[in-house]
């Protein structure tokens, strides 16, 4: 049973990274426009953030 | 119709009264743009200014349709950036995002960082009840499932504490105030749920019901995001309607110089220039020019009216023909709007009395919920033969196992799916009742001009009227944006070179030299021919010239396409229909007549409107209000239900319920179809919440549940609403011929 030491930490951290990757996504505003994001991959003229 | 909205909302407002300067030198703007559709138009107008000196950065969002734009203001400006996306076909509208970051947003936010809370709190307990539940069959040993027990809490106490504060918040108030609402045996159930639970651990005991408790708050939350996104959906798409209407008002400046100012920052004295084509944006006084006012919109009157000097004008309606120079009033001067918004308050006190379906089971449900969790821990106390902590820990599971999750689901569930349906049909849903409220309404009322019509004059008995001359007419009123010259244009059909040097003169008509000798386009007045000798059907045009007779082109507003159809099929459905308008009878009666509408009144002022709707009200009847004008903004508000086209004034659309867009009158019957359809599935929803807890709650009083079982329960039962409430999208798909 004292594989639950290691066992039960893991899973609340794997947990815990999943829970603060949403809150970090929320936050910075990956969910603001769903619908034209899912679009965006399929532009071809579409050179990504600036260079400079 | 697009020559009206054109010149209603011109393609775009002076940018620069909307552009904020930031602190690094930066300029940013925010823009709407009212005619993107697919997601190939976001490269297109991203395209346009991206590559453009100066530009830091422009991105389309495609949920929101608006546009963002950065810049560095000394390479280029704000009007050069829009006329660039003006150029490729799409129309603009600049508004202050400042002003929309209100509330909602931030409650969204806030509600998912609470589901995703209690989603995390949920799934970790979970993964440890299953293991305790399974060892309860197998070996596990108590001090194991105590450390389990103590992990739980340690992960749902705080994730309640947080996720729950929503529902709290909510029930103390109900409670404050006197009253019983959902979220009160909702908090009631997650509190005494984790006390209990803590109670349990701290003594050693076998059952604890914090899986339960986390659960029930993820789904319960769920809920509430869901509601909180019908709202939120139909209001951002409401107020991108409102803020394109939002034209900056050209403010004449001492020395004469105009400046665009936001209309809420235009103040009373202050002298506006309105192009011809343009929308009056404010209230006031003619100080100088000669126009043909359209104040359709307004009065529901559907000829354009003729405005002096010392004329007086009104926000919302639209300059024809010459340029104005207006002198703003002061607020409240203005009668026509101080009467309307006084109507529309007294009005908007009868709407609150319609009490939500939701609320409606809450009101018999919590109390009963409460009675039966009593009468069970007094049932185990004094007659059971049980401890007050064993009683007790039975009553709390009836509580848990009644606790309205699959309730909590069953109407938001339903009206996201339905909102959303209409959304993309055309119809905005302000709000989730607005949608029950529909699915009750047994008449419809309509006004006239804008709703049933477009609002927009087309030539009758034009195969009366010789083709050379209706050419001539055309060739003379082509370079006019009057309606009914360029109704007659668009009889006349393309191919019709417009005369130069025609001369225009406001409120009268044209005058064009053809072979020498003068022809005149214009009113009786204008022709030199008698003010008023019994013709008074519709409005008219006249064609003089030396040495022939004065040719008459009569002109009506017309029917929208589909109305005949919508007014039909509303019939059918045992709708009785019903036409008020402010427009002259006559006008009214033929309208009347073409739809086969037996009831009709004309000449109906707005309290004239809200006292036929009062009748209506008293023979039991719930009114569907169409309309679009500004007078019909109070009968709006009175309605049981109220819909306006997206053409309409802006406080007409603020007072409907619900918004429709497209030239046609079908959203209206698609609407009335979904929210029906709606509405049983809501009833569906909440039969199958009762059934579960009919079935569920002896168990539980018994003593039987289980934490194991009360997850099941609750999980199963909102899993049915959820998927009973998409049939919808199932349903509309097979009624649709």
């Amino acid at each position: 049973m004292t594989i639950l030491g290691v066992l039960i930490p893991a899973a609340l951290i794997l947990g815990g990274i999943g829970l603060w990757a949403f809150l970090w996504s929320l936050k910075s505003g990956q969910f603001d426009d769903l619908e034209g994001a899912a679009n965006r991959i399929l532009f071809d003229d579409d050179d990504g953030p600036e260079e400079s | 119709m697009a020559e009206v909205s054109l010149a209603g909302a011109p393609a775009f407002a002076d940018p620069a009264a909307y552009v904020r300067a930031q602190g690094d030198g930066t300029a940013m703007l925010d823009l709407i743009v009212e005619n993107i559709h697919c997601p190939a138009c976001v490269p297109r107008i991203e395209g346009a200014v991206r590559d453009l000196p100066g530009v830091i950065e422009a991105r389309v969002n495609l949920t929101t349709r608006r546009l963002h734009l950065a810049w560095r203001p000394g390479t280029t400006d704000a009007l050069a950036l829009v006329k660039a996306v003006t150029a490729k076909g799409y129309r603009l509208a600049p508004y202050d995002p400042l002003e929309l970051a209100r509330g909602a947003d931030r409650e969204g936010r806030y509600l998912l960082r609470a589901l995703s809370v209690a989603g995390f709190a949920a799934a970790n307990v979970m993964l440890l009840s299953v293991s305790v539940w399974s060892g309860l069959a197998t070996d596990m040993g108590p001090a194991t499932r105590m450390l389990f027990h103590w992990i739980s809490a340690a992960i749902a106490l705080p994730a309640i504490a947080y996720a729950g504060q929503p529902f709290f918040a909510s029930a103390l108030e109900a409670l404050r105030a006197g009253r019983l609402n959902m979220e009160v045996p909702i908090s009631l159930a997650v509190l005494l749920a984790a006390a209990m639970s803590l109670a349990e651990t701290l003594r050693g005991g076998d059952y604890v019901y914090f899986d339960a408790a986390v659960m029930l708050l993820f789904f319960l939350l769920v809920g509430r995001y869901l509601d909180l996104r019908v709202r939120d959906k139909a209001r951002s798409a409401a107020e991108n309607l409102m803020l394109l209407r939002a034209v900056a008002a050209q403010v004449v400046a001492a020395d004469g110089s105009r400046r665009a100012l936001p209309i809420a920052e235009v103040e009373a004295g202050m002298r506006v220039f309105v192009a011809p084509g343009e929308c009056i944006p404010v209230d006031g006084r003619i100080l100088a020019g000669n126009s043909d006012i359209d104040t359709s919109l307004v009065t529901g009157e559907s000829l354009p009216r003729a405005a002096g000097l010392g004329g007086e004008v009104f926000a919302g309606t639209l300059n024809l023909g010459g340029a104005l120079e207006i002198e703003v009033g002061a607020a409240g001067e203005s009668t026509v709007l101080a009467d309307i918004v006084r109507l529309m308050e007294n009005a908007g006190q009868v709407r609150g009395a319609h009490v939500r379906l939701a609320e409606r089971a809450a009101r018999i449900y919590a109390p009963g919920v409460h009675m039966v969790a009593a009468a069970t821990f007094l049932g185990w106390f004094a007659f059971g033969g049980l401890g007050w902590q064993d009683s007790l820990l039975i009553a709390v599971s009836v509580l848990i196992i009644t606790c309205p999750c699959a309730l909590g689901l069953a109407v938001p569930a339903v009206q996201v799916a339905a909102v959303g349906r209409l959304l993309r049909r055309g119809v905005l849903v302000k709000s989730g009742d607005a949608l029950e409220r529909l699915a009750q309404a047994d008449t419809v009322v309509f006004d006239k001009t804008g709703t049933l019509t477009t609002g927009q004059p087309r030539l009758t008995g034009g195969e009366t009227i010789a083709e050379a001359d209706l050419r001539l007419a055309a060739s003379i009123a082509a370079s006019s944006r009057h309606p009914l010259a360029q109704a007659l244009c668009r009889a006349a059909g393309p191919g019709v070179a417009a005369l130069p040097e025609v001369r225009e003169e406001p409120g009268l008509g044209l005058a064009a030299t053809v072979a020498g000798a003068e022809m005149r386009l214009g009113n009786r007045a204008w022709c030199g021919l008698d003010a008023a000798d019994g013709e008074t059907g519709g409005s008219e045009l006249w064609l003089t010239g030396p040495g022939r007779a004065p040719l008459r082109f009569g002109f009506r507003d017309t029917l929208r396409p589909d109305a005949a159809a919508v007014v039909a099929w509303l019939k059918q459905r045992g709708l009785q229909v019903e036409i008020l308008s402010g427009d002259r009878a006559p006008a009214v009666r033929e309208v009347a007549r073409a739809l086969d509408i037996d009831r009709w009144s004309g000449e109906c002022r707005p309290a004239g409107k809200i006292a036929r709707l009062e009748a209506l009200k008293a023979q039991g009847r719930r009114v569907l209000m169409a309309g679009d004008g500004l007078n019909d903004a109070p009968a709006l508000a009175a309605a049981f239900v109220s819909v306006s086209p997206a053409q309409a004034a802006d406080i007409s659309r603020t007072a409907a319920d619900m918004v429709i867009q497209g030239e046609g009158l079908a959203p209206l019957s698609e609407a009335l179809r979904v929210a029906r359809v709606a509405r049983r599935l809501v009833l569906q929803n909440f039969g199958l919440a009762l059934a579960y807890n009919i079935l569920a709650v002896p168990f539980a009083a018994a003593g039987l549940v289980t934490p194991l079982i009360a997850a099941l329960a609750m999980s199963a039962s909102s899993l049915a609403v959820t998927l009973n409430a998409l049939r919808l999208n199932a349903i509309q798909r097979n009624a649709r011929p």
